[in-house]
């Protein structure tokens, strides 16, 4: 079946089962590799995106559900790494081995955008979805209040 | 001299462009290198450091330093990057000794050439330790180099140039030239002998000591970076594969015929199994049974397995179960022990004099490696030759698995190394790596093999669970006189399965004037494997809490106990009491032990642990309320890893993360077998520690000591397990003798 999508701002149309998740139709249709697999369950948050701006799970997400809004993988927070949730990940230095990354900025990238200064008790109901088999919790933390306070790009160029 | 325009630019880079969506590596491959004509190091005797390759002679820094006529350095990270850091660690050596500015420094994942780059893996904390020597040694004789071909280019004596900042200096005449202008010269040349040439003293270190981010973080954030599992190669297909449910099973019948007429599937086979493996040692190279599914994309093949009908021999495995285990253990505690390993002084004897006797029995669970890239790898088998793209922890061993599994020589193999998402252990074993090889060559073409969690989770090689019986004795003094254990494990008469033993000298061994250890086995049918800090991630959290229990048999303070129990400082047989003392009084110290008073329910518990070369000491507070719910507030870490932290940023890091790591073996994992087939299939069954249960600090002091820099992978983890459990005593008044600690009623707040 063919299915109309809107990811990163790009419509494409994939033509694939109805019920196939959002994360095997980024990564092996449209090779889009930042979204990535760690439990297929819902249980890791490893392949959170946004649709229609809210933080979802694309390996619960059915293609078929997601046509209505539009899809935003990590690769559509910058390629130049400039989102404020972006640049605070590596000022803070967060990842180790960094697999779990992009769903951890993907949930971040969700509570900033609804809530420009979350407080620690914010930051645990967001992100308490997102599992980090490496233990970088604490760079987590730490960089999502420092994503809290750095300007979006738009307002950085405008200074220019 | 070579042109990498013409000559690299073949299908590897290709590869690496099309997995990345541009050009960006491009620019490696056609800007003029220092390392035009690598020469293979000469092979020689040489162990795995001082200087020496591990596996040849002298590593030569034409193999890892290139430098572009601009002067941008690109350094070769020789390891396995799993997510340990090594990728940045190691290139900061070589670029510190070589004198260049780190922020001019590229650094590239070398590919699996153990003559070039000398031993390649990752693994018991030794990317550090082995390579500290080697590529100091590196970067300096690079710089000999430059210093070289400058004194050449100026007809002025060596000894009056200076570098700095990859450039080469003399004074007298007020001259400079840049690394990038000598590079044409310096790749004609033939290094000099490492001993000829002078390393840094290290205060005059720029970059090793400074906290540097890790490498590849941008490419991490923007998602660019490129794991295993997103390889991609020009008509690739994805494999998934149903292995038999019991090990050492077979497939006797399957209806592949339907699978292969289902929508996008192209390819289904039966796989026989090539080499069984034995209960007891699993092999390395073995090939389980079961059927291969290949598909256009990995979905496809992965929702075609609900519609397999297999019909297996599930072999003798079949027959186990966890309950058995733990029945045997208990039955074989009451009898005679297999083998009596240490007998220091009469322990018998000794105990009929203590003041007081505690006799016990200790036991931890299987566990599971659970890394967040589920396992896999691709494969291209081509002519009789395979090349693969894996993370693997070994990628050596790899070669040899690979050429066992699909019958080649390892000279027609050859592994890139990606990017792994997590390993603690799982990627020293390579049987993925063989399976990929394997179904591409059934295939005749490119092909992804990837695992599901529930593949990765049920078909692991598991930490060894393990039943250790305790006797213990304390004499008037409240000193520790007797010790004796009777440890029942896994193996078949001498022959203890994989990371199943216990050193004879396990701390307290060698400080107990009385000490005696037995050792008994009995069979399992499922795999066991180094798990981050082997051996240690059980044997700390037996001995710390024991010993804590006959701190308090002893009437003594956790920690006073455990100085006296250390004693003068001095090395035991190996083990340096100093260090040990000094790391214990360090966090005694930083976490004001017996001097804060605790808020209500909540008390601190302490351990220490020696593994991997490094000498841990841990202080956890936590709070454990009314419904056994425990927070743990704040974890302090007291560590001697040598004279120099390479990576502070990334060595900080590592040891969090391990504390973390440690956390999650405590609560929830566990993991079972019924009928020889693992119970539990994904995250919700064996728990990973969440942000909320993490705590809000886990402060780390580094001990200095003038020894060689050592690993930091795995000697964070032993003790915070004890010390949690130690804690929960001092709020409880309960010992916890059984992990997971979720057994025992307890959950995290
Ligand atoms: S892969 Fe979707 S939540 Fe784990
Ligand atoms: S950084 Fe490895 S799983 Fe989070």
């Amino acid at each position: 079946m063919a299915f109309k999508l809107t990811v990163n701002g790009q419509p494409t149309s994939v033509d694939v089962p109805a019920d196939m998740p959002l994360l095997w139709v980024l990564r092996d249709v449209l090779n889009l590799h930042g979204t990535k697999y760690g439990c297929g369950i819902g249980q890791c948050g490893a392949c959170t995106v946004h649709l229609g701006g809210q933080a979802v799970r694309a390996c619960l997400t059915p293609v078929s559900a997601a046509t209505k809004a539009p899809i935003t993988t990590v690769e559509g927070l910058s390629a130049d790494g400039s989102h404020p949730v972006q640049q605070a990940w590596m000022e803070i230095d967060v990842p180790q081995c960094g697999y779990c990354q992009a769903g951890q900025m993907m949930s971040a990238a969700a509570l900033l955008a609804k809530n420009s200064k979350p407080t620690d008790k914010d930051i645990d109901t967001a992100m308490n979805g997102n599992l980090c088999r490496c233990g970088t919790y604490l760079q987590i933390r730490k960089a999502i209040h420092k994503a809290a306070t750095i300007k979006t790009k738009p307002a950085q160029s405008a200074r220019k | 001299m070579k042109n990498e325009q013409n000559t690299g630019l073949g299908r590897r880079s290709f590869l690496r462009v099309s997995a990345l969506g541009g050009g960006v590596l491009l620019g490696l491959y056609a800007k003029p290198s220092l390392a035009q004509t690598p020469a293979p190091a000469a092979p020689g005797r040489g162990g795995r450091g001082g200087g020496r390759g591990g596996f040849g002679g002298e590593l030569s820094p034409l193999a890892f330093i290139s430098v572009a006529p601009n002067g941008v350095v690109t350094i070769m990270g020789k390891n396995p990057e799993v997510g340990q850091g090594i990728k940045t660690t190691l290139p900061m050596i070589v670029a510190d000794e070589l004198d260049v500015d780190w922020k001019d420094v590229r650094v590239e994942q070398a590919d699996v050439d153990q003559v070039k780059y000398g031993f390649q893996s990752a693994g018991g904390s030794t990317g550090t330790p082995l390579n500290w020597d080697s590529m100091r040694k590196v970067g300096a004789v690079g710089r000999q180099m430059f210093v070289s071909a400058a004194a050449q280019t100026w007809g002025v004596p060596e000894t009056e140039l200076t570098t700095a900042s990859g450039k080469v200096i003399h004074r007298a005449s007020n001259r400079t030239v840049g690394y990038g202008e000598l590079a044409a010269t310096v790749a004609t040349m033939t290094p000099p002998a490492a001993a000829s040439v002078r390393l840094k003293d290290p205060k005059d270190f720029k970059i090793i000591g400074k906290a540097t981010p890790a490498v590849d973080n941008l490419g991490i954030v923007t998602g660019k970076a490129v794991y295993s599992i997103d390889m991609m190669l020009p008509g690739m297909l994805y494999a998934a594969f149903e292995r038999s449910p019991v090990v050492g099973g077979k497939v006797v019948s399957a209806n592949i015929d339907e699978i292969k007429a289902l929508p996008n599937i192209k390819h289904a086979f039966v796989v026989e199994g090539k080499q069984q493996q034995t209960p007891v040692l699993p092999g390395e190279l073995a090939l389980a049974s079961g059927v291969v599914i290949v598909a256009d994309y990995w979905w496809a093949a992965q929702s075609a397995r609900k519609k397999l009908k297999v019909t297996w021999d599930d072999g003798p495995a079949a027959s186990q179960n966890s309950v058995d285990y733990a029945k045997n253990a208990e039955a074989m505690s009451k009898t005679k022990p297999g083998r009596q390993l240490r007998n220091d002084g009469d322990v018998d004897a000794a105990l009929k004099t203590a003041a007081k006797v505690v006799d016990v029995a200790y036991s931890y669970p299987f566990i599971s490696h659970a890394p967040l890239e589920p396992q896999n790898a691709t494969a291209w088998f081509k002519d009789g030759k395979v090349e693969i793209w894996s993370a693997s922890q070994t990628p050596g061993g790899g070669k040899q698995s690979v050429a066992a599994a699909i019958g080649i020589t390892q000279n027609d193999v050859t592994i890139h190394q990606v990017r792994g998402g997590g390993a603690f252990g799982r990627r020293l074993v390579n049987d993925y790596v063989a399976e990929a090889a394997y179904v591409s060559k059934q295939i005749n073409g490119p092909v992804k093999l990837l695992w599901s969690r529930e593949d990765d989770m049920q078909h692991d090689f598991y930490r060894p669970a393990g039943f250790q019986y305790l006797t213990g004795g304390v004499d008037a003094s409240g000193r520790l006189i007797a010790f004796r254990n009777h440890f029942i494990t896994w193996g078949q008469g001498d022959r203890s399965a994989a990371s199943a033993m216990m050193s004879p000298a396990e701390f307290p061994a060698r400080f107990v004037p009385n000490y005696q250890f037995s050792q008994s086995v009995q069979p399992l049918a499922i795999a066991t494997g180094a798990l981050r800090a082997p051996g240690s991630n059980a044997l700390g959290f037996v001995m710390q809490s024991f010993i804590d229990e006959m701190a308090h048999a002893a009437g003594k303070d956790p920690v006073q106990f455990r100085l006296d129990l250390l004693g003068e400082p001095r090395v035991v047989e190996g083990y340096d009491a100093g260090r040990m003392s000094a790391v214990l009084k360090t966090v005694a110290e930083k976490s004001e032990w017996g001097k804060r008073k605790a808020a209500k329910n909540t008390a601190m518990g302490v351990a220490f642990h020696y593994s991997h070369r490094g000498y841990f000491a841990e202080v956890v507070e936590v709070s454990v309320d009314a419904a056994s719910k425990v927070k743990v507030n704040k974890v302090w870490v007291a560590a001697d890893v040598g004279s120099q932290i390479v990576n502070p940023a990334g060595a900080l890091k590592m040891i969090q993360g391990a504390v973390i790591d440690g956390m999650s073996e405590t609560m929830n994992q566990e993991i079972t077998v019924e009928k020889g087939r693992v119970v539990q299939s994904n995250f919700h069954q064996h728990q990973i520690v969440r942000l909320t249960q993490a705590p809000p600090e886990i402060e780390v002091h580094f001990v200095t000591t003038p020894n060689p820099p050592t690993g930091l992978g795995e000697p964070a983890l032993p003790p915070v397990i004890p010390a949690i459990c130690n804690a929960i005593f001092a709020v409880t008044g309960k010992r916890i003798r059984t992990l997971p600690l979720s057994k025992s009623g307890f959950s995290w707040a």
